[in-house]
């Protein structure tokens, strides 16, 4: 198994599991809940290899004081380290209990029955607990990374469904949100943002900050940074547009509105091959040769707008500065990397921060949890002792949040006589997705924080370095898992495009997958091959070829869906590395070129199953969100700023676009877990798309998928 | 500042808003009542909605001071000394909730659906949650809710 970075940093049982005398099992881990239940999942480990009932676990809200430090929650990575590593702590804790009650009991270890932490010996019948041995003392021993976890046959707790551990208290209103919270001598904060990103204050006008001040309202400015408190939240926001208001700002120059497309090809850019997933230094390879006879020889060019993560909460955060330093209660994904940068952007020692995780809204990666937690520890910074509570508008959260990038994938490739895929081609153009605050070179972090770019001191922008990690950003999914021979595969990170990205949900691999699986459509099109048939001969892994067989089997042929109708599938395994998942569509699009999503089959391998209710949640909600990015979704902007301030200006999926869905969970019992939070989404643009080919004939390569866009492509087609 | 009257949960609340404070604000500020969101304080996501003498509505720009003399009920007065109310149970039964952001204003939302409705079809359905935006995609979920609302009446 490949090293485990959580078990790594955090080596110790003491940091992750710990037993009290009156009967709980407390467990921390540092990922954060944001909806997708992990620590619903993680439970389930805990409680599965000590033997107990799942109602005596206790599962801690990560902050940077007790640990364990598992940094950032991304990348569908929690179930392998969080996971992994409670689960090799539950079995090591198990061990260790049991060798203390052979010690106490007067037997050997295998002598011994748990139930429920009470520990019995088989010859004498003498009982102890796992709270008489061990409550309240620290295990003092690290966690044993051999230590043997209970095969799937014998588990009770795993793999079964049950609600996630909140449900209840999210249904009763009791689910406290960071918004929700309160103290005493709260006050409640705003910020005010420039027009757009590059605007600066020129000046206030001081008969209404006087205004102000007299109403009781304090603003906090530091160079083009402004906000105001106060104690009542609807005069704060009132307050904040008369602020506004007040406010003149300068600029040297506007978002560029040049077609998004044309900059993404033609701007300067950092070019490099992809091999194996990974980027490497070199030449870029000429374009493959296409070798004469080809059944079928295709070039084609997919794009995708900038969209946003559009979290139904806009971000929040609660600070206080005090003088023992800067408490911050967030919903940031990173709290260890967002205290480092906050210390560095503070000159703080990094001690004198503190920082808590609590719920916020879903945010599905990088959106504005970390930019406004700096908010609310700007504005503590300047009134001490003060907590304050700010929260960002609808218009602040749409207009600020960091963006998904636009995208072009330009794709090439051909089928020979006997049906094989070659001389293929794949390059994707794109701004970074990876900007959030890491530390690195000085200044680094601190600069990737919205309100530090608007201080009087503000840190240097630094333009990211390409991601080179193993199916990293841009080129997440660029690497077909088809057996294709010597694959031309390019990333460029483009530079000088408008505006700011980071990390949404698949970063590049929703579009790449797109692309990819509309161009093998394409192809199996061209050559008059069956398209799941040309899928399967090129896929050499059983579990990917069974997520393909089970979708195409359940939604039926694709070629005989009923009158009006159109049925498309995809498939992905995301990074090549984590879940498995193919996405079978049946959707019809009407007399306006709207599209009606009508029946779905989703197949996921996710490796062993812990928690089926939270593997179905993520797969279908991973599929509406974003068959919602595919038909519907395009951030809009001018000269003078970002146009998508509200939920009219950027619309979302409704209830009026709900199919019937049937998810299928190919469990693997004994195998290791395979992340499963992002793994549908790339085959559900793909899917809906080939569709729609099927359906009208038309083939979509420009998402989103709107009447608008259906209707240019059928004339350019 | 006005000086008003407001009944919610069942019990009555004197206090004193703004002329403009929205009922939302009123709720969440002064009586401690969370449970209902902002998410963008324009009603268009609806994670704000309580009962109104039995029909949901938002809460998020109306002004509390229109709300005097109704009966209010917010997602935390749901539930009764038996337990969670019918709609609660279904969500729970059907895991009809992510993050649960927008989960309370789900909730009301149906909840005023079936009041009114004992058996909605699939338009009064769709009509009911027309303005209830849900970003985890538990859409399908709060759907299979209702479904299991349906078959229980």
């Amino acid at each position: 198994m490949a090293e485990n970075l959580s078990l790594t940093k955090n080596p110790d049982l003491d940091a992750w599991i710990s037993i009290t005398t009156d009967g709980r099992v407390l467990v921390r881990m540092g990922k954060v809940d944001i909806g997708q239940k992990i620590s619903s999942a993680v439970a389930r480990l805990a409680a599965e290899e000590l033997d107990i009932d799942l109602s005596r676990i206790v599962m801690f809200r990560p902050d940077t004081i007790d640990g364990p430090d598992e940094g950032m929650t991304s990348g569908s990575n929690s179930m392998e380290e969080s996971g992994n590593a409670v689960r090799l702590a539950g079995a090591t804790a198990k061990a260790h209990l049991l060798a203390l009650a052979a010690v106490a009991l007067d037997v050997e270890p295998s002598g011994l029955e748990v139930s429920d932490g009470v520990v019995t010996a088989r010859s004498t019948n003498q009982v102890t607990s796992y709270w008489e041995l061990q409550g309240d003392k620290p295990f003092g021993v690290p966690i044993d990374i051999n230590a043997p976890v209970k095969p799937a046959a014998l588990t009770t707790l795993i793999g079964r469904a049950s609600p996630p551990l909140d449900l209840a208290d999210i249904v009763t209103g009791r689910h406290v949100f960071v918004h929700d919270m309160n103290m005493a001598g709260m006050l409640h904060a705003r910020p005010v943002r420039p027009p757009h990103v590059h605007a600066r204050l020129a000046s206030l006008d001081t008969k209404v900050l006087e205004q102000l001040s007299n109403r009781g309202f304090t603003v906090v400015r530091d160079g083009s940074f402004l906000a105001v408190t106060g104690s009542d939240e609807h005069a704060v926001i009132k307050a904040a547009l008369t602020l506004a208001d007040a406010a003149s700002w300068t600029s040297t120059r506007e978002l560029d509105t040049t077609n998004i497309t044309e900059q993404l090809t033609g701007n300067e850019r950092l070019s490099m091959r992809v091999v194996d997933g990974v980027p490497v230094d070199g030449p870029i390879p000429l374009m493959p040769a296409r070798p004469a006879g080809l059944k079928a020889s295709l070039a084609a060019r997919y794009e995708r707008p900038y969209i946003m993560h559009g979290s139904i909460g806009p971000s929040a955060a609660l600070a206080r500065f005090g003088s023992d330093g800067l408490e911050i209660w967030t919903h940031s994904q990173g709290i260890y990397l967002l205290r480092a940068s906050l210390a560095e952007l503070f000159s703080m020692p990094i001690e004198q921060l503190r920082l808590h995780h609590r719920p916020g809204s879903g945010c599905y990666g990088h959106n504005g949890a970390d930019d406004a937690a700096v908010d609310a520890a700007l504005v503590a910074r300047a009134m001490p002792g003060t907590p304050i509570l700010l929260k960002w508008t609808r218009a602040d959260e749409h207009a600020w949040e960091p963006y998904s990038p636009a995208m072009v994938m330009e794709l090439s490739g051909g089928i020979t006589a006997d049906g094989t895929i070659t001389a293929w081609s794949h390059e994707t153009f794109s701004d970074t997705h990876v900007l959030r605050p890491r530390p690195g070179v000085a200044g680094l972090g601190p600069s990737r924080l919205l309100p530090a770019q608007f201080l009087e001191n503000t840190p240097t922008i630094v333009p990211p370095p390409p991601n080179l990690t193993h199916h990293g950003g841009i080129h997440r999914n660029l690497e077909p898992l088809y057996r294709i021979k010597e694959p031309r595969l390019i990333k460029h990170l483009v530079r000088g495009l408008p505006h700011r990205t980071s990390a949404l949900r698949t970063l590049g691999a929703f579009a790449n997958i797109f692309a990819l699986e509309s161009f093998i459509d394409e192809l199996a099109a061209a050559a008059g091959e069956d398209p799941v048939d040309l899928r399967l001969r090129h896929l050499d892994d059983p579990r990917a070829r069974a997520c393909i067989e089970a979708v195409a089997t359940r939604i039926g042929p694709l070629d005989q869906a009923p009158e009006g109708h159109g049925r498309g599938l995809a498939f992905g395994q995301y990074k090549n590395a984590k879940a498995y998942v193919a996405v079978a569509v049946e959707l019809a699009v009407d007399d306006t070129a709207k599209i009606h999503l009508k029946r779905v089959v989703i197949a996921g391998d996710a490796g062993q199953v812990v928690d089926p209710t939270g593997v179905i949640a993520q797969l279908e909600g991973g599929f509406i969100q974003a068959a919602s990015w595919t038909l519907y979704e395009a951030v809009t902007y001018q000269a003078d700023g970002i146009t998508s301030r509200d939920w009219q200006s950027y619309p979302i999926i409704g209830f009026d676009n709900i199919p019937d869905i049937e998810t299928v969970l190919l469990d693997q019992p004994d195998a290791a877990f395979l992340g499963a939070g992002e793994a549908v989404c790339g085959p559900t643009g793909a899917a809906i798309a080939n569709a729609v080919h099927r359906s009208t004939g038309v083939r979509p390569r420009q998402l989103p998928l709107t009447p608008d866009a259906l209707r240019a492509a059928a004339l350019s087609n | 500042m006005l000086s008003l009257t407001l009944k919610i949960n069942g019990a009555t609340h004197h206090l004193a808003a703004e002329s403009d404070t929205p009922l939302l604000q009123v709720l969440r500020n002064q009586l401690g009542l969370t449970g209902g969101k902002l998410g963008c304080g324009l009603e268009q996501c609806g994670a704000c909605a309580v009962l109104v003498d039995g029909e949901s509505r938002l809460s998020c720009v109306a002004a509390a001071s229109e709300f005097q003399n109704k009966d209010i009920v917010t997602i935390e007065g749901l539930a009764g000394e038996g337990g969670l109310s019918s709609v609660q149970r279904a969500f729970v039964a059907e895991t009809a909730a992510q993050c649960g952001y927008c989960t309370p204003g789900m909730i009301i939302a149906v909840t005023g659906l079936f009041r009114k409705i004992p058996q909605p079809n699939d338009a009064q359905v769709q009509d009911a949650l027309a303005d209830h935006l849900c970003r985890c995609g538990s859409h399908a979920r709060i759907l299979a809710a209702i479904d299991r609302l349906r078959r229980e009446v």
